[in-house]
């Protein structure tokens, strides 16, 4: 389950439909062993692709160095799909890294709405998981 | 010498859960096949017939090696060497 303000989803979502028609990603970081999403941290796509991500070598080590200066860790990486399902592509799997976080997908695929989905990733394996959005 | 080597969670099961060991060397490249000799299979993680795998990022302290030297990168006692694996993905089926 993931446990996530409104403000936060609506953070991810605004960033997801700005960036559109390129995919949109970044980490919400939070207090290590909490498992609440806390700090909304917009990343740059390095690729600046429609259809692929990368987080910048130099933004992901200066984000996780300070992280670990906050006795943070990486709650949830997200990112966007621009014209398919919010769903783990096989290479969102393959490149998954992070094995304690909520890997959030957002669609943007269709202007009206935005889906808005989490999972977990853990060796290769996909489980989708409920969100909880509090206030 | 030592030099300082951050491993992410990743990694760890090739430490004994270590987030940090330590290791020699004069170059990257070295220091990577040390490792390997404290670590099995630590260093297939890092590296493959290419040189560096694409999607590690390895740090000579706050600069990625890819933008120094790569392997080849000299290291010296007091460095700090970080590995993050990049954080990539995307709709494109692989």
């Amino acid at each position: 389950m993931l446990t996530i303000t409104r403000e936060l989803r609506d953070k991810i979502v605004a960033h997801a439909r700005r960036d559109h028609p390129d995919e949109a990603c970044g980490v919400l970081a939070g207090r290590a062993g909490g498992d609440r999403p806390e700090r909304f941290i917009a990343m740059t796509n390095a690729e600046r692709s429609p259809t692929f991500y990368r987080f910048d070598s130099g933004e992901q080590f200066r984000v996780w160095r300070e992280m670990e200066d906050r006795d943070e860790e990486p709650v949830v990486i997200y990112h966007s799909h621009t014209a398919t399902e919010a769903y783990p592509s096989r290479t969102d799997i393959s490149y998954a890294s992070e094995p304690g976080a909520h890997y959030v997908l957002v669609s943007t695929r269709d202007s009206g709405t935005a889906e808005f989905r989490s999972y977990r990733i853990v060796d290769g394996t996909v489980t989708e998981e409920p969100v909880a959005v509090v206030e | 010498m030592s030099i300082e080597v951050r491993i992410p969670t990743i990694l760890r099961t090739y430490t004994d859960g270590a987030k940090q060991v330590e290791g020699t060397g004069s170059t990257l490249g070295e220091l990577i096949t040390d490792l390997d000799h404290k670590h099995g299979g630590l260093g297939d993680r890092l590296v493959d017939d290419g040189g560096l795998r694409r999607f590690v990022n390895v740090y000579l302290n706050d600069e990625d090696v890819r933008f120094l030297a790569g392997l080849d990168t000299p290291v010296k006692d007091g460095d700090t060497v970080t590995v993050l694996p990049a954080v990539a993905g995307g709709a494109t089926v692989s």
